[in-house]
């Protein structure tokens, strides 16, 4: 026996809301994509410990999955801020303002 | 049994404390190696709950490729100034009132939410069990995420020798290199 579902689920609740956190209040680019990757690991402990719970390997399948577009994401989103800043020179999302 | 309940809080502990030095520090870099932390200490918690192979995989995949890759682009690019990462603190109510509503749903949900009493078993799905049961049942998930990691490859190839690097003039081989040292580079040359 090791701990209850529930701790398991908390854990995961702090982690997701602190990436959200992360993600809405940084005002640079790198930083929001890092509150995402905070988000999905919350997200993947949270099937991981579902997948204990009831006993069945879906969610780990799910997990699996999880972490191939999070690398995708992370790939082509670096990709793109990487454009946008040799573009605008900036990293502030609100710099991004070239079709005005 | 007692041994894996005390790891389980330590880990969770250091975890959320890695996750509030990730938003915390005000250095990029800072906050990247904060979560190859995280990433670490979530990898051994999914080892407690048994889930050896995503483990491995957390920590080949994510602190292996993703995070150096984060730590590449920033140290790539200068890091901004401090004065303005954060929010200014006009926007701080709004954002207040709407994370505590969240927080409310949240621990409505948790708390409603039956069964959560129930203690997690320790179990052990070995990789050979895992690795049968996703290909008996997800082979064809897997051949899709297969093609969208083949096209995330090919768009960011694109999107890197893309416009923005011919247009200032960058050579194809220097196209890593940020705008100013390789304007300073063309202008070497010149």
């Amino acid at each position: 026996m090791i701990v209850p579902f529930g701790h398991v689920l908390l854990v995961a609740g702090i982690i997701f809301a602190l990436g959200v956190f992360c993600a809405v209040v940084r005002r640079n680019l790198i930083m929001i994509v890092l509150g995402i990757e905070i988000m999905l690991n919350a997200v993947s402990i949270v099937f991981v410990g579902a997948a204990l719970r009831w006993n069945n390997l879906d969610g780990q399948t799910f997990v699996l999955f999880i972490l191939a577009v999070a690398a995708t994401e992370v790939s082509v989103g670096l990709a793109i801020i990487v454009y946008a800043f040799r573009r605008t020179g900036s990293f502030d999302p609100s710099n991004f303002n070239l079709l005005r | 049994m007692l041994l894996p309940l005390i790891l389980f809080y330590v880990f969770a502990t250091v975890l959320v404390m890695a996750a509030v030095a990730v938003i915390v520090s005000r250095n990029p870099v800072y906050s990247a190696l904060s979560l190859v932390l995280c990433f670490v200490t979530s990898a051994a918690l999914w080892l407690l709950i048994e889930a050896e192979f995503l483990a491995i995989v957390l920590v080949l995949v994510y602190v292996g490729a993703v995070m150096v890759l984060f730590l590449f682009v920033v140290m790539m690019i200068k890091v901004e100034s401090p004065e303005e990462v954060m929010f200014p603190l006009s926007q701080w109510l709004p954002a207040a009132i709407f994370g505590l509503i969240y927080l409310a749903a949240a621990v409505v949900m948790i708390v409603e939410t039956p069964g959560m009493e129930v203690s997690l078993r320790m179990l052990t799905a070995t990789p050979a069990q895992f690795a049968l049961y996703v290909f008996e049942h997800h082979w064809f998930s897997i051949e899709v995420i297969s093609i969208l990691l083949l096209l995330a490859l090919i768009g960011a190839l694109c999107l890197g020798i893309g416009k923005g690097a011919r247009r200032e003039g960058v050579r194809a081989d220097s196209v890593s290199t940020p705008p100013e040292a390789a304007s300073a580079a063309v202008e070497e040359e010149i």
